[in-house]
């Protein structure tokens, strides 16, 4: 059975030491000397910080300019290739961490089948999703293959949308998470890439480049699907808890 | 329970081992648990750091010892290992921060009121007021840059108040050195005392350096920086109050002993059964471990380990809220300033630490900024009903 959210010996609020919670609170009151939020002095340090802040990194050069890329200069005169080549990294890498991603949730899943018989989501889509994650991933490699850009490399947004992630993988990472907890990490992940892919496909169109951008409209249609099917586990995971049923197969 | 260190041979160090995974144990709920749980988890996870730092060094400047070193310092890894991943992936850094200072408060204020010595007890007061502002500055940290309250760890067990302002606590090196207790005259228990404590801070002081610059938010990273030198001057400190003129393998008892104290400390305040059974099983190493060592002291030095150790463990460590007395320290000792090894009114401090600490807040003070104008309560600052709700 999903593990169902009960209730238990939560320590973490006041309520659970009323008499040590009176003390700390009437100390914080007696004790603290300035009782109005002064938010000035950390933003006068932070703007130091931006003042003299170097930026995440740049885009690789390209190796060579390659066919689509000199296509693209020709049709990107007076524009900039380099935002389009960070946004595409970006996206790749955050394909190749979502296949991850999923076998993380796959992991628990079969661990979960193996228990109980029977696994909360159907494992055959889910891998399915897993191998369209992948495919993205690939169609990414090959287009900037094609323009004479780095695969391998790190633009900057695609390490920024690393750090976005970290939270995202540790949740089905965590063997205590219940697939309703990793559904909702999968969905968040899913929405943001929902909305990055339309605005990869936006960008690709304003470059110049649209039969890049038609690749991107079949990933796009692809992972709105991923969301579709994310979200509908997600939900029937938290009505079944609600209801304390089991959790949903399909 | 008493603990006889004279007639309990403890495991037998071949027999203490472990599985890769059991080096990787459930870990305790963030939530669920009690807080002093993960306070003896973070506790043990320095003694056993420290130990192992020890063990390194003394291998490095004695080459007979080298190998039962090598065997018993393999095993405090281990156990290291077992108590440190207690904790869970949950915990945000900032958070594990918390119980951090958490561990410096009310350890060393358990620790402060069972010294027998004065002046060991005042260096503990000392330095306790210092983590206890570093709790306040932690909090608003946590408070203002992820929008959390630090009382989901501290439990309600803890005040989040300013002791002694962490930019006033920058010090010449000078001014950090205190006096050492004397191997001859010292009660068994200062000698244990003063490894708790050490071995705590020094942890700290490694924790902060290695999560600093994990940090993004430029006001955390300078934060970060600036209380990671308060804990070196607090190593320096804690460090200095242990008599340089102890032998190696007097040491290495002492040590050993120690470790075997908390554990004991640890095990009889438990109320994890899980983490209980844990303290039960490594008291049972450490004991094994000092069995070995008073060998090697009577072996090397041709001594009796009973001039240095007690018959028995003293008293355990309370593990409780110490409110009151942090309080009352704060009240009567906040001016308190440290001269070389003495402690003095503020207004009397020497003028190279004033020296030092203008220089290094010439550039602004990352304590003060995190927390100007934080009041802390249930909820976070922006829980602004909520003294009136309470």
């Amino acid at each position: 059975m999903e593990k169902s959210t009960e209730m238990g010996m939560n320590r973490t609020g006041i309520g659970m030491s009323p008499i040590d919670s009176k003390a700390m609170i009437s100390g914080a009151q007696q004790l603290t000397p300035v009782e109005k939020p002064d938010g000035q002095a950390m933003m006068l340090m932070e703007q130091q910080f931006v003042e003299n802040a170097g930026t995440i990194g740049s885009v690789p050069v390209p190796g060579t300019m390659k066919g689509a890329l000199k296509a693209a200069m020709g049709k990107m005169a007076g524009r900039n290739p380099e935002a389009l080549l960070n946004k595409m990294g970006e996206r790749l890498a955050f394909e190749r961490g979502g296949v991850r991603l999923y076998e993380s949730a796959i992991r628990k899943c079969e661990a979960l089948a193996s228990l109980q018989g029977d696994a909360p989501v159907p494992l055959d889509e889910l891998k399915h999703i897993r191998d369209e994650e992948l495919e993205h991933f690939r169609l990414l490699k090959n287009c900037m293959t094609e323009m004479g850009a780095d695969p391998t490399a790190v633009t900057p947004d695609a390490d920024v949308s690393g750090v976005m992630a970290l939270g995202i993988q540790k949740v089905p990472a965590d063997p205590r998470t219940s697939i309703g907890q990793c559904l909702e990490a999968l969905l968040v992940a899913e929405l943001a890439d929902n909305a990055a892919w339309e605005l990869l496909i936006s960008l690709s169109e304003q470059m110049g480049m649209d039969d890049m951008a038609d690749d991107f409209r079949r990933a796009l249609r692809q992972e709105e699907t991923h969301v579709q099917r994310v979200r509908g586990w997600y939900e029937q995971a938290v009505m079944a808890d609600a209801t304390k049923e089991a959790a949903p197969r399909h | 329970m008493a603990v006889n260190l004279f007639d309990t041979q403890g495991t037998p160090l071949a027999k203490q081992k472990f599985t890769l995974k059991e080096l990787s144990p459930p870990p305790i709920s963030k939530l669920d648990d009690d807080a002093f749980t993960r306070v003896r988890i973070i506790l043990m996870n320095g003694i056993e750091q420290q130990a192992n730092r020890f063990q390194h060094l003394c291998a490095q400047m004695n080459g007979a010892l080298r190998e039962p070193l090598a065997r018993i310092r393999r095993v405090e890894h281990h156990q290291q290992t077992m108590v440190n991943w207690l904790l869970s992936g949950d915990h945000s850094p900032i958070e594990t921060t918390i119980a951090y200072e958490q561990v410096a408060i009310e350890v060393t204020a358990a620790i402060a009121q069972q010294e027998p010595d004065e002046y060991l007890a005042q260096v503990y007061r000392y330095g306790l007021l210092e983590d206890f502002d570093h709790m306040y500055r932690y909090s608003a940290l946590l408070d203002r840059v992820e929008g959390k309250d630090a009382n989901n760890i501290l439990q309600s067990y803890t005040d989040v108040i300013p002791g002694r302002p962490t930019s006033d606590e920058h010090r010449h090196p000078h001014d950090d050195l205190r006096d050492h207790y004397d191997r001859a005259t010292a009660q068994p228990i200062s000698k244990l005392n003063a490894l708790t404590i050490m071995s705590g801070e020094y942890q700290t002081r490694d924790y902060y350096m290695n999560i600093g610059p994990t940090f993004s938010d430029p006001v955390a990273r300078n934060l970060y920086a600036e209380i990671a030198s308060i804990e070196e001057q607090h190593v320096t400190q804690y460090g200095s109050i242990i008599d340089p003129n102890e032998t190696m393998l007097e040491k290495w008892m002492l040590y050993e002993a120690n470790e075997a104290y908390n554990y004991y400390s640890c095990m009889e305040a438990e109320s994890n059964p899980q983490v209980k059974a844990i303290w039960e099983r490594f008291l049972d190493y450490e004991l094994g471990h000092l069995a070995v060592v008073m060998d090697l002291f009577k072996q090397h030095e041709r001594r009796d380990p009973a001039e240095i150790l007690p018959q028995t463990l003293p008293d355990p460590i309370a593990y409780e809220s110490q409110r009151e007395f942090v309080r009352d320290t704060l009240k009567r000792e906040i001016n308190l300033r440290a001269a070389g090894t003495d402690f003095v009114e503020k207004g009397q401090e020497n003028p190279e630490s004033l020296k030092y600490r203008e220089y290094m807040n010439s550039e602004g003070s990352p304590s003060d900024a995190i927390s100007a104008g934080y009041l802390w309560q249930p909820g976070t600052e922006l829980n602004t009903d909520a003294i009136r709700a309470a």
